[in-house]
Protein backbone atom coordinates (compact mmCIF):
# COMPACT_ATOMS: atom_id res chain seq x y z
CA UNK A 1 0.00 0.00 0.00
CA UNK A 2 1.50 3.24 -1.18
CA UNK A 3 1.06 6.64 1.09
CA UNK A 4 -1.11 8.66 0.35
CA UNK A 5 -0.69 12.62 0.37
CA UNK A 6 -3.53 15.62 0.67
CA UNK A 7 -3.73 17.14 -3.20
CA UNK A 8 -5.56 20.33 -3.37
CA UNK A 9 -6.13 21.36 -6.67
CA UNK A 10 -8.63 23.37 -9.58
CA UNK A 11 -10.48 21.73 -11.56
CA UNK A 12 -12.97 23.56 -14.25
CA UNK A 13 -12.39 26.55 -12.31
CA UNK A 14 -13.34 24.48 -8.47
CA UNK A 15 -10.92 23.69 -6.25
CA UNK A 16 -11.22 20.30 -4.97
CA UNK A 17 -9.24 18.02 -2.22
CA UNK A 18 -8.55 14.81 -1.93
CA UNK A 19 -6.45 12.13 -0.31
CA UNK A 20 -4.26 10.47 -3.48
CA UNK A 21 -2.00 7.73 -2.89
CA UNK A 22 1.25 8.31 -4.51
CA UNK A 23 1.46 5.82 -7.28
CA UNK A 24 -1.76 7.05 -8.02
CA UNK A 25 -2.69 8.28 -11.80
CA UNK A 26 -4.74 11.87 -12.32
CA UNK A 27 -7.07 10.03 -14.04
CA UNK A 28 -8.00 7.95 -11.78
CA UNK A 29 -7.99 10.29 -9.07
CA UNK A 30 -10.15 12.43 -11.15
CA UNK A 31 -12.66 9.48 -11.96
CA UNK A 32 -12.82 7.71 -8.70
CA UNK A 33 -12.18 10.74 -5.84
CA UNK A 34 -13.45 13.87 -7.82
CA UNK A 35 -16.07 12.33 -9.42
CA UNK A 36 -15.26 13.93 -13.22
CA UNK A 37 -16.40 10.99 -14.97
CA UNK A 38 -16.13 12.66 -18.45
CA UNK A 39 -12.19 11.53 -18.27
CA UNK A 40 -12.12 7.72 -20.10
CA UNK A 41 -9.42 5.46 -19.46
CA UNK A 42 -9.07 3.78 -22.99
CA UNK A 43 -5.23 2.64 -23.26
CA UNK A 44 -3.78 3.98 -19.68
CA UNK A 45 0.00 3.94 -21.24
CA UNK A 46 -0.69 7.90 -23.61
CA UNK A 47 -1.67 6.20 -26.89
CA UNK A 48 -5.31 6.51 -27.13
CA UNK A 49 -6.27 10.47 -25.93
CA UNK A 50 -9.04 9.37 -24.72
CA UNK A 51 -8.03 10.70 -20.82
CA UNK A 52 -7.11 13.83 -22.37
CA UNK A 53 -7.53 17.02 -20.02
CA UNK A 54 -5.45 20.63 -19.62
CA UNK A 55 -2.99 20.78 -16.85
CA UNK A 56 -2.30 24.69 -16.46
CA UNK A 57 -3.67 25.02 -20.03
CA UNK A 58 -1.40 22.61 -21.48
CA UNK A 59 -2.81 19.44 -23.09
CA UNK A 60 -2.33 16.13 -21.57
CA UNK A 61 -2.71 12.77 -20.86
CA UNK A 62 -4.43 12.17 -17.36
CA UNK A 63 -3.15 8.69 -17.35
CA UNK A 64 0.35 9.99 -17.60
CA UNK A 65 0.30 12.15 -14.61
CA UNK A 66 0.18 11.30 -11.29
CA UNK A 67 -2.65 12.65 -8.97
CA UNK A 68 0.07 13.55 -6.27
CA UNK A 69 1.39 16.24 -9.54
CA UNK A 70 -1.39 18.44 -9.87
CA UNK A 71 -1.39 19.86 -6.65
CA UNK A 72 -1.64 23.89 -7.14
CA UNK A 73 -2.41 23.16 -11.11
CA UNK A 74 -5.49 23.68 -12.65
CA UNK A 75 -7.07 21.19 -14.71
CA UNK A 76 -9.74 21.52 -17.14
CA UNK A 77 -12.13 18.42 -18.61
CA UNK A 78 -14.92 18.18 -20.39
CA UNK A 79 -17.18 19.21 -18.33
CA UNK A 80 -16.00 22.50 -18.70
CA UNK A 81 -16.80 22.98 -22.02
CA UNK A 82 -20.27 23.84 -20.76
CA UNK A 83 -20.98 27.05 -19.85
CA UNK A 84 -24.37 28.35 -18.53
CA UNK A 85 -25.72 25.00 -19.52
CA UNK A 86 -25.01 25.84 -22.99
CA UNK A 87 -23.05 23.35 -24.75
CA UNK A 88 -19.87 24.39 -26.53
CA UNK A 89 -19.57 24.73 -30.18
CA UNK A 90 -17.51 21.27 -30.89
CA UNK A 91 -20.18 19.44 -28.84
CA UNK A 92 -22.61 20.86 -30.99
CA UNK A 93 -20.98 20.33 -34.01
CA UNK A 94 -20.15 16.65 -32.70
CA UNK A 95 -24.10 15.85 -32.40
CA UNK A 96 -24.71 17.64 -35.73
CA UNK A 97 -22.34 15.85 -37.73
CA UNK A 98 -22.57 12.58 -36.07
CA UNK A 99 -19.31 12.25 -34.64
CA UNK A 100 -19.38 9.52 -32.10
CA UNK A 101 -20.62 5.83 -31.70
CA UNK A 102 -19.83 4.61 -28.99
CA UNK A 103 -18.54 8.04 -27.44
CA UNK A 104 -15.47 6.62 -25.25
CA UNK A 105 -12.97 8.68 -27.48
CA UNK A 106 -15.17 11.53 -27.21
CA UNK A 107 -14.50 13.49 -24.10
CA UNK A 108 -10.71 13.30 -25.47
CA UNK A 109 -11.39 14.36 -28.92
CA UNK A 110 -13.46 17.36 -27.30
CA UNK A 111 -10.77 18.43 -24.94
CA UNK A 112 -8.24 18.09 -27.55
CA UNK A 113 -10.18 19.79 -30.82
CA UNK A 114 -10.49 22.81 -28.24
CA UNK A 115 -6.78 23.27 -27.15
CA UNK A 116 -6.43 23.06 -31.04
CA UNK A 117 -8.37 25.98 -31.25
CA UNK A 118 -7.77 28.23 -28.83
CA UNK A 119 -4.16 27.98 -30.10
CA UNK A 120 -5.45 27.99 -33.82
CA UNK A 121 -8.58 29.65 -35.00
CA UNK A 122 -8.05 28.81 -38.65
CA UNK A 123 -6.58 25.07 -38.73
CA UNK A 124 -6.46 23.43 -42.19
CA UNK A 125 -7.87 19.82 -42.73
CA UNK A 126 -4.17 18.75 -42.25
CA UNK A 127 -3.34 20.27 -38.51
CA UNK A 128 -6.41 19.50 -37.31
CA UNK A 129 -5.73 15.22 -38.43
CA UNK A 130 -2.08 16.15 -37.07
CA UNK A 131 -3.43 18.04 -33.97
CA UNK A 132 -5.98 15.03 -33.28
CA UNK A 133 -3.28 12.12 -33.82
CA UNK A 134 -3.09 11.74 -30.21
CA UNK A 135 -6.95 10.61 -30.09
CA UNK A 136 -7.37 7.47 -31.49
CA UNK A 137 -11.69 6.01 -32.36
CA UNK A 138 -12.30 2.59 -33.54
CA UNK A 139 -16.46 3.79 -34.73
CA UNK A 140 -16.12 6.56 -36.95
CA UNK A 141 -13.18 6.70 -39.04
CA UNK A 142 -12.41 9.89 -38.20
CA UNK A 143 -13.83 11.73 -40.95
CA UNK A 144 -17.07 13.15 -38.98
CA UNK A 145 -14.54 14.42 -36.29
CA UNK A 146 -12.62 16.52 -38.33
CA UNK A 147 -15.93 17.56 -40.48
CA UNK A 148 -16.81 18.63 -37.06
CA UNK A 149 -13.65 20.15 -35.71
CA UNK A 150 -14.15 21.98 -38.91
CA UNK A 151 -17.35 23.24 -38.57
CA UNK A 152 -17.13 24.57 -35.10
CA UNK A 153 -14.19 26.43 -35.83
CA UNK A 154 -16.01 28.43 -38.44
CA UNK A 155 -19.15 29.38 -36.12
CA UNK A 156 -16.11 30.22 -33.52
CA UNK A 157 -14.79 32.38 -35.91
CA UNK A 158 -18.26 33.50 -36.59
CA UNK A 159 -19.22 34.41 -33.21
CA UNK A 160 -16.08 36.02 -32.05
CA UNK A 161 -16.04 38.58 -35.17
CA UNK A 162 -19.42 39.60 -34.52
CA UNK A 163 -18.68 40.49 -30.58
CA UNK A 164 -15.69 42.03 -31.34
CA UNK A 165 -18.26 44.18 -33.75
CA UNK A 166 -20.60 44.67 -31.07
CA UNK B 1 6.27 4.48 -3.40
CA UNK B 2 7.58 7.47 -1.54
CA UNK B 3 7.01 10.70 -3.75
CA UNK B 4 9.01 13.84 -3.64
CA UNK B 5 8.76 17.32 -5.49
CA UNK B 6 11.71 19.34 -4.16
CA UNK B 7 12.74 23.00 -5.52
CA UNK B 8 16.35 22.81 -5.84
CA UNK B 9 18.44 20.53 -7.73
CA UNK B 10 20.55 19.88 -4.34
CA UNK B 11 17.40 18.50 -2.85
CA UNK B 12 16.86 16.29 -5.28
CA UNK B 13 20.40 14.97 -5.47
CA UNK B 14 20.16 14.19 -1.77
CA UNK B 15 17.37 12.58 -2.49
CA UNK B 16 18.46 10.26 -4.93
CA UNK B 17 21.76 9.64 -3.37
CA UNK B 18 20.37 8.63 -0.14
CA UNK B 19 17.69 6.39 -1.63
CA UNK B 20 17.09 2.63 -0.82
CA UNK B 21 15.79 0.16 -3.76
CA UNK B 22 14.95 2.33 -7.22
CA UNK B 23 14.76 5.69 -6.98
CA UNK B 24 13.58 7.57 -10.51
CA UNK B 25 13.52 11.23 -11.49
CA UNK B 26 10.28 11.86 -12.94
CA UNK B 27 9.64 14.96 -15.31
CA UNK B 28 7.22 14.05 -18.15
CA UNK B 29 6.38 10.84 -16.43
CA UNK B 30 5.46 9.75 -20.40
CA UNK B 31 8.22 6.83 -20.04
CA UNK B 32 7.97 6.29 -16.51
CA UNK B 33 4.57 6.10 -15.59
CA UNK B 34 3.93 3.58 -18.97
CA UNK B 35 6.78 1.55 -17.47
CA UNK B 36 5.32 1.30 -13.62
CA UNK B 37 2.03 0.66 -15.12
CA UNK B 38 3.62 -2.14 -17.12
CA UNK B 39 5.02 -3.28 -13.98
CA UNK B 40 9.22 -2.63 -15.41
CA UNK B 41 9.40 -0.42 -12.83
CA UNK B 42 8.46 -0.54 -9.06
CA UNK B 43 10.38 2.38 -7.96
CA UNK B 44 10.43 2.92 -3.81
CA UNK B 45 11.51 6.88 -3.87
CA UNK B 46 10.12 9.30 -7.13
CA UNK B 47 11.87 12.52 -7.47
CA UNK B 48 9.58 15.26 -9.11
CA UNK B 49 11.64 17.47 -10.66
CA UNK B 50 8.97 20.08 -12.15
CA UNK B 51 9.19 22.09 -9.44
CA UNK B 52 13.12 22.99 -9.74
CA UNK B 53 13.11 26.57 -11.56
CA UNK B 54 15.83 26.26 -13.28
CA UNK B 55 15.57 22.55 -14.50
CA UNK B 56 11.41 24.04 -15.95
CA UNK B 57 12.85 26.80 -18.29
CA UNK B 58 14.71 27.32 -21.49
CA UNK B 59 17.20 30.29 -20.85
CA UNK B 60 18.89 32.16 -23.13
CA UNK B 61 22.67 32.39 -22.29
CA UNK B 62 26.16 34.26 -24.01
CA UNK B 63 26.83 31.23 -25.53
CA UNK B 64 23.40 29.52 -26.55
CA UNK B 65 20.58 28.03 -24.48
CA UNK B 66 20.21 26.20 -21.53
CA UNK B 67 17.13 24.26 -21.48
CA UNK B 68 16.20 22.80 -17.84
CA UNK B 69 15.69 18.88 -18.00
CA UNK B 70 11.75 19.51 -17.24
CA UNK B 71 11.13 21.63 -19.94
CA UNK B 72 8.51 20.02 -22.55
CA UNK B 73 8.58 19.63 -26.11
CA UNK B 74 5.91 22.33 -26.43
CA UNK B 75 7.81 24.45 -24.45
CA UNK B 76 10.48 24.09 -27.13
CA UNK B 77 8.03 24.66 -29.84
CA UNK B 78 6.76 27.90 -28.36
CA UNK B 79 10.30 29.10 -27.95
CA UNK B 80 11.32 31.38 -31.32
CA UNK B 81 14.70 31.99 -30.70
CA UNK B 82 15.56 28.36 -30.24
CA UNK B 83 13.26 27.38 -33.49
CA UNK B 84 15.43 30.25 -35.20
CA UNK B 85 18.74 29.05 -33.99
CA UNK B 86 18.35 25.04 -34.05
CA UNK B 87 15.37 24.12 -35.80
CA UNK B 88 16.33 20.38 -36.40
CA UNK B 89 16.66 19.84 -32.18
CA UNK B 90 13.23 21.42 -32.24
CA UNK B 91 11.73 19.18 -35.28
CA UNK B 92 13.37 16.09 -33.32
CA UNK B 93 11.87 16.62 -29.77
CA UNK B 94 8.52 17.54 -31.63
CA UNK B 95 8.66 14.12 -33.08
CA UNK B 96 7.85 12.46 -30.23
CA UNK B 97 4.50 11.34 -29.58
CA UNK B 98 1.28 12.96 -29.83
CA UNK B 99 0.11 16.85 -28.82
CA UNK B 100 -0.76 15.37 -24.87
CA UNK B 101 2.78 13.69 -25.45
CA UNK B 102 4.72 17.11 -26.23
CA UNK B 103 2.88 18.98 -23.22
CA UNK B 104 4.88 16.88 -21.08
CA UNK B 105 7.77 14.99 -22.81
CA UNK B 106 11.37 16.70 -22.54
CA UNK B 107 14.55 15.87 -24.17
CA UNK B 108 16.37 14.78 -21.02
CA UNK B 109 13.78 12.05 -20.46
CA UNK B 110 14.24 11.11 -24.05
CA UNK B 111 17.88 10.72 -23.73
CA UNK B 112 17.89 8.93 -20.25
CA UNK B 113 15.40 6.75 -21.25
CA UNK B 114 18.04 5.91 -23.73
CA UNK B 115 16.04 3.98 -26.55
CA UNK B 116 18.44 3.85 -29.54
CA UNK B 117 15.19 5.14 -31.52
CA UNK B 118 15.08 8.30 -29.37
CA UNK B 119 13.97 10.99 -31.85
CA UNK B 120 15.64 14.07 -30.12
CA UNK B 121 19.21 12.22 -29.41
CA UNK B 122 20.73 12.32 -33.02
CA UNK B 123 19.15 16.38 -33.47
CA UNK B 124 21.01 16.65 -30.11
CA UNK B 125 24.43 15.17 -30.94
CA UNK B 126 24.24 17.28 -34.33
CA UNK B 127 24.31 20.15 -33.05
CA UNK B 128 26.60 19.37 -30.36
CA UNK B 129 24.70 19.20 -27.51
CA UNK B 130 26.15 18.95 -23.56
CA UNK B 131 24.23 17.46 -20.41
CA UNK B 132 24.80 19.82 -17.18
CA UNK B 133 25.54 16.45 -14.87
CA UNK B 134 24.78 17.31 -11.17
CA UNK B 135 26.09 14.63 -8.59
CA UNK B 136 26.54 15.16 -4.91
CA UNK B 137 28.80 18.23 -4.30
CA UNK B 138 30.12 18.25 -8.09
CA UNK B 139 28.89 19.24 -11.49
CA UNK B 140 30.25 18.12 -14.95
CA UNK B 141 29.39 18.80 -18.17
CA UNK B 142 29.35 16.18 -21.14
CA UNK B 143 28.85 15.67 -24.84
CA UNK B 144 25.39 14.43 -24.83
CA UNK B 145 26.96 11.46 -27.20
CA UNK B 146 28.15 10.50 -23.78
CA UNK B 147 25.16 9.72 -21.84
CA UNK B 148 23.93 6.77 -23.16
CA UNK B 149 26.29 3.10 -23.29
CA UNK B 150 23.47 1.11 -24.36
CA UNK B 151 19.75 0.55 -24.54
CA UNK B 152 18.29 1.37 -21.52
CA UNK B 153 21.24 2.13 -20.11
CA UNK B 154 23.71 5.41 -19.15
CA UNK B 155 26.66 6.34 -17.73
CA UNK B 156 25.00 8.58 -15.01
CA UNK B 157 26.09 7.17 -11.38
CA UNK B 158 23.75 6.72 -8.37
CA UNK B 159 22.35 10.29 -7.13
CA UNK B 160 23.33 12.21 -10.33
CA UNK B 161 20.60 13.38 -12.52
CA UNK B 162 20.89 16.18 -15.73
CA UNK B 163 20.01 19.42 -14.79
CA UNK B 164 20.39 20.47 -18.21
CA UNK B 165 20.84 20.59 -22.00
CA UNK B 166 23.04 23.09 -23.18
CA UNK B 167 23.13 23.91 -27.05
CA UNK B 168 25.78 26.37 -28.43
CA UNK B 169 25.09 29.51 -29.99
CA UNK B 170 25.18 29.07 -33.60
CA UNK B 171 28.15 30.02 -35.66
CA UNK B 172 26.99 32.49 -38.60
CA UNK B 173 25.79 30.34 -41.66
CA UNK B 174 24.78 27.36 -39.94
CA UNK B 175 21.91 24.90 -40.34
CA UNK B 176 20.82 21.84 -38.62
CA UNK B 177 17.98 19.27 -39.23
CA UNK B 178 16.37 15.94 -38.39
CA UNK B 179 14.41 13.30 -40.37
CA UNK B 180 13.14 10.35 -39.22
CA UNK B 181 11.51 7.61 -41.17
CA UNK B 182 8.24 6.25 -40.09
CA UNK B 183 5.75 3.94 -41.88
CA UNK B 184 3.41 6.07 -40.92
CA UNK B 185 3.06 9.82 -40.70
CA UNK B 186 2.53 10.22 -36.82
CA UNK B 187 2.79 8.34 -33.62
CA UNK B 188 5.54 5.85 -34.50
CA UNK B 189 8.99 4.82 -33.69
CA UNK B 190 12.01 5.65 -36.35
CA UNK B 191 12.93 3.23 -38.16
CA UNK B 192 16.10 5.38 -39.30
CA UNK B 193 16.68 9.05 -37.57
CA UNK B 194 19.29 11.38 -39.05
CA UNK B 195 20.33 14.86 -37.64
CA UNK B 196 22.71 16.80 -39.54
CA UNK B 197 24.49 20.19 -38.49
CA UNK B 198 26.51 22.37 -40.40
CA UNK B 199 28.53 25.63 -41.11
CA UNK B 200 29.28 27.21 -44.37
CA UNK B 201 30.97 29.83 -46.17
CA UNK B 202 30.42 31.06 -49.38
CA UNK B 203 28.40 27.56 -50.26
CA UNK B 204 31.11 25.59 -49.15
CA UNK B 205 30.59 22.84 -46.29
CA UNK B 206 33.08 24.32 -43.30
CA UNK B 207 32.08 22.02 -40.40
CA UNK B 208 29.49 19.28 -40.14
CA UNK B 209 28.11 16.93 -37.58
CA UNK B 210 25.97 13.53 -38.56
CA UNK B 211 24.45 11.95 -36.17
CA UNK B 212 22.82 8.53 -36.92
CA UNK B 213 19.49 6.97 -34.78
CA UNK B 214 17.98 3.45 -34.63
CA UNK B 215 20.58 1.77 -36.03
CA UNK B 216 23.00 0.59 -33.51
CA UNK B 217 22.21 -0.13 -29.94
CA UNK B 218 22.87 3.97 -29.45
CA UNK B 219 22.98 6.88 -31.59
CA UNK B 220 25.99 7.16 -33.29
CA UNK B 221 28.10 10.42 -34.25
CA UNK B 222 29.47 9.34 -37.41
CA UNK B 223 33.12 11.76 -37.97
CA UNK B 224 33.62 9.40 -41.51
CA UNK B 225 29.83 10.98 -43.09
CA UNK B 226 30.72 14.67 -41.53
CA UNK B 227 34.34 14.51 -43.32
CA UNK B 228 33.04 14.18 -46.81
CA UNK B 229 30.82 16.88 -46.49
CA UNK B 230 33.52 19.56 -45.74
CA UNK B 231 35.30 21.14 -48.37
CA UNK B 232 32.21 20.53 -50.98
CA UNK B 233 29.31 22.70 -51.99
CA UNK B 234 27.00 19.46 -51.01
CA UNK B 235 27.20 18.36 -54.53
CA UNK B 236 26.04 14.95 -55.70
CA UNK B 237 29.09 13.32 -55.05
CA UNK B 238 29.26 14.58 -51.86
CA UNK B 239 25.96 12.95 -51.28
CA UNK B 240 26.83 9.86 -52.23
CA UNK B 241 29.60 9.76 -50.26
CA UNK B 242 27.64 11.01 -47.32
CA UNK B 243 24.92 8.28 -48.05
CA UNK B 244 27.72 5.74 -48.52
CA UNK B 245 29.67 6.65 -45.16
CA UNK B 246 26.05 6.47 -43.54
CA UNK B 247 24.93 3.28 -44.44
CA UNK B 248 28.62 1.83 -43.50
CA UNK B 249 28.38 3.11 -40.03
CA UNK B 250 24.81 1.39 -39.44
CA UNK B 251 24.81 -2.15 -37.43
CA UNK B 252 21.22 -2.11 -36.70
CA UNK B 253 18.44 -5.00 -36.08
CA UNK B 254 16.47 -6.48 -38.01
CA UNK B 255 12.45 -6.21 -36.06
CA UNK B 256 8.95 -5.62 -36.74
CA UNK B 257 10.29 -2.13 -37.88
CA UNK B 258 12.81 -2.80 -40.20
CA UNK B 259 15.07 -5.11 -41.43
CA UNK B 260 18.50 -4.43 -40.84
CA UNK B 261 19.19 -4.53 -45.01
CA UNK B 262 16.45 -1.73 -45.33
CA UNK B 263 17.86 0.58 -42.36
CA UNK B 264 21.38 0.20 -43.60
CA UNK B 265 19.83 1.68 -47.07
CA UNK B 266 17.25 4.19 -45.72
CA UNK B 267 20.34 5.31 -43.67
CA UNK B 268 22.00 6.80 -46.50
CA UNK B 269 18.62 7.68 -48.56
CA UNK B 270 18.15 9.98 -45.47
CA UNK B 271 21.09 11.90 -44.60
CA UNK B 272 20.59 13.22 -47.85
CA UNK B 273 17.76 14.29 -47.44
CA UNK B 274 18.96 16.10 -43.90
CA UNK B 275 22.05 17.43 -45.39
CA UNK B 276 20.25 19.15 -48.03
CA UNK B 277 17.61 20.61 -45.68
CA UNK B 278 20.22 21.70 -43.17
CA UNK B 279 22.59 23.14 -46.44
CA UNK B 280 19.39 25.54 -47.06
CA UNK B 281 19.01 26.44 -44.13
CA UNK B 282 22.53 27.89 -43.36
CA UNK B 283 21.89 29.57 -46.62
CA UNK B 284 23.19 27.79 -48.76
CA UNK B 285 21.65 27.43 -52.64
CA UNK B 286 19.57 24.06 -52.30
Amino acid sequence: MSEAVMVSTKVNGDVVEFACPTDEVLLDSLRDRVGVTGVKEGCGTGDCGACSITLDGQLVCACLVLGVEAGGREIGTVEGLVEDGQLHPLQEKFIEHAALQCGICTPGFLVAAKALLDNNPKPSETEIRYALAGNLCRCTGYDKIVRAVQAAAKDMRKSSSRSKKR
Amino acid sequence: MRYESPATTKEAVALLAKAKGEAMVLAGGTDLLVRMKTGLSDPALVVDIKRIPEMSEIKTTANGFRIGAAVSGAQMSAHKALCKAWPGVVEGTNLIGSDQIQGRCTMVGNLCNASPAADSVPAMIAAGAKAVVVGKGKRRTVPVEKIVTGPGTTSLKKGEVIEAITLPKPAKRTGDAYLRFTPRTEMDIAVVGVGISMTIQRGVVKKARVCLGAVAPTAILVPGAARVLVGSKLDDVALDKLAAACSKACKPIDDKRGTADYRIRVAGVLARRAAKIAYQRAGGAA
